[in-house]
């Protein structure tokens, strides 16, 4: 296993400083890193993969008191309202039918994990930190009864589950010497462009001992970003642009025809 | 080749929407029909977004169209005046059709819309030219005229409406109300579904207003033109679902396409042609229509509010 050599002067760094908070006396405290702050999709994005790593660092000297720490590692893209419909059959075809509105589904939302999340901590904290699809806070919107609201709930997950938006990892999380971890999460190609954040916990007797948050950066960048820019702030060039281009193939491909 | 299309903000593959820009290429010049009825439905079954897909496959027409008409108006294959009405009715259509599409779209109804009118239209247009085409066949000696009809009348409607104007090119002295409402129509679809709509404009033309033969095809594609490129900005200042990556290869695709389509045509018997284009239109309508009946891979969809 190789680590990164940041990672290794991260660690120097941390332990060359002697100031940290309050609760650090007694509680380990984690140093995230991230390969790639800032992801630009381009032409010929396929997906990224992030390394996420960091090390646990315990006050008392690393990894001195041998108690062993679960790494849970909680990637989430920006949140965004949705409507979800509902297709139904109805005289034989099958066509949307009813909705319901949530106010805060995250674009994307992964977590991977040293161990099964339901082994590392009970329900309710795992609701507290959201450790997992189950758990993200939707906030829902309008007057629907909460049984109709977990049924579309269920149904947004798992459509994105399958678009590889969603991801639960209970493995993805490697951690070594008890001091250092990594954690690979994949973004596919479709991924929402924005601020996205990572949260690590680390958590030992089904209690998060130490959180730490990095930010990653998701934009359109080059030739796709300035398009999207284009079609969403110039809209009348835009389409003069794409009326022009396919005016100009069409009368190029005329000129070839009659010469052929 | 991965190829990621910003609007559509997914990667595919490059050299799948080139090959099927140049199918449709080839239908163009096999048929000279602007095979966006065949680029909307496949690019939706390849998983790109029904809006942006129709608003793509609109551009695609524009730039299929503009050799036909250019090849036509040389040999004066183009009754310009009759082109004008339908284009100003196919404008009316065109916004009458954003204002429709926004508001499906609101309901989310849209997609399933889009689907029902290319099971109707593409299921009654490949009835219709399948049995033109069977008929062609079967009898032999008498297939030649199949295309040709030979008693040239409007239909009686047309004859009912106001203001008769004289359309020299296509010999008609009837009034601009039918053509701008059949422009009109036509506006509709290639809003809704992507189409240039020359599959049911020709037809309409022939059998309803009673055209002249040789300015049909002319004067469709001159609509087509036109009516698409309004379609393209209306599409990029409302629903902003215009992809300019997508549209490029399959105008790559289509350009090239054309080439093959012609050379073919020159070769292969037209009642044949015939067949197989009324084979592929009645295949995709039920492939389509086997879409909406069966249940689908994905229950619930989400959008954006």
């Amino acid at each position: 296993m190789r680590w990164p050599a940041r990672l290794i002067l991260a660690v120097l760094v941390w332990e060359g400083l002697t100031a940290t908070p309050a609760l650090a006396q007694r509680e380990p405290v984690l140093v995230p890193a991230v390969s790639q702050s800032r992801i630009e999709v381009r032409q010929g994005f396929t997906g990224a993969r992030l390394l996420l790593y960091g090390a646990v660092i315990d006050p008392a000297g690393a990894g001195s008191r041998g108690e062993d720490y679960d790494i849970v590692v909680v990637l989430k893209g920006p949140s965004e309202a949705v409507r979800i419909r509902e297709k139904e059959r109805i005289a034989g075809i099958w066509a949307n039918a009813e909705s319901s509105d949530f106010r805060s589904a995250p674009a994307f939302f992964a977590v991977a994990s040293s161990r099964p999340v339901s082994e590392i901590v009970d329900e309710r904290t795992a609701a507290i930190y959201e450790l997992g699809t189950e758990f993200i806070q939707l906030s829902p919107s309008g007057e629907i009864d909460p049984e109709e609201q977990a049924r579309f709930a269920k149904g947004l997950v798992e459509l994105r589950q399958r678009q590889g938006l969603y991801q639960e990892d209970p493995g993805g999380v490697r951690i070594a010497e008890k001091v250092l971890y990594q954690a690979r999460i994949n973004l596919p190609s479709n991924v929402t462009t924005g601020r996205y954040t990572a949260e690590t916990f680390a958590i030992a007797r089904g209690r998060v001992l130490a959180s730490a948050t990095a930010r990653i950066e998701v934009v359109k960048a080059g030739l796709e970003g300035q398009v999207v820019t284009a079609a969403q702030r110039w809209s009348f060039l835009y389409g003069l642009g794409a009326i022009g281009l396919s005016l100009m193939m069409g009368w190029i491909a005329g000129r070839l025809f009659a010469r052929g | 080749m991965d190829v990621y299309l910003p609007i559509a903000n997914l990667s595919v593959n490059g050299l799948y929407i080139v090959l099927l820009g140049g199918l449709t290429g080839i239908l163009s010049g096999l048929f000279g029909v602007g095979g966006g009825f065949l680029t909307t439905p496949l690019l939706i079954f390849y998983g790109i977004p029904p809006t942006v897909a129709a608003a793509s496959a609109a551009t695609q027409v524009t730039g299929a169209s503009v050799s036909g008409v250019l090849a036509h108006s040389r040999r004066k294959g183009v009754d310009y005046r009759m082109g004008g009405v339908m284009v100003g009715g196919g404008i009316i259509g065109a916004l009458i059709g954003a204002v429709l599409f926004s508001a499906l779209q609101s309901l989310g109804q849209i997609d399933v819309v889009i689907s029902i009118l290319y099971v109707l239209m593409l299921g009654s247009i490949g009835t219709l030219m399948l049995r033109e085409a069977v008929s062609a066949i079967r009898p032999g000696m008498l297939g030649k005229g199949g295309a040709q009809v030979k008693k040239r009348r409007h239909h009686p409607l047309v004859a009912s409406l106001p203001y008769r104007w004289r359309f020299y090119a296509s010999g008609l002295y009837i009034s601009p109300l039918a053509p701008a409402i059949l422009g009109m129509l036509v506006g509709i679809l290639t809003m809704l579904m992507g189409v240039g709509g020359g599959f049911l404009l020709v037809p309409a033309m022939l059998y309803i207003l009673g055209m002249s033969g040789n300015v049909v095809v002319g004067t469709s594609l001159f609509q087509i033109l036109f009516v698409t490129m309004v379609t393209t900005m209306t599409h990029a200042l409302t629903t902003k679902a215009v992809d300019l990556v997508l549209a490029a290869l399959l105008l790559l695709g289509s350009v090239l396409g054309a080439q093959f389509g012609t050379q073919i045509a020159l070769k292969a018997k037209p009642e044949y042609l015939r067949l197989a284009l009324a084979a592929l239109v009645l295949l995709i309508a039920l492939r389509m229509l086997y879409g909406l009946g069966v249940q689908p891979d994905e229950i619930y969809t989400v959008v954006p509010l």
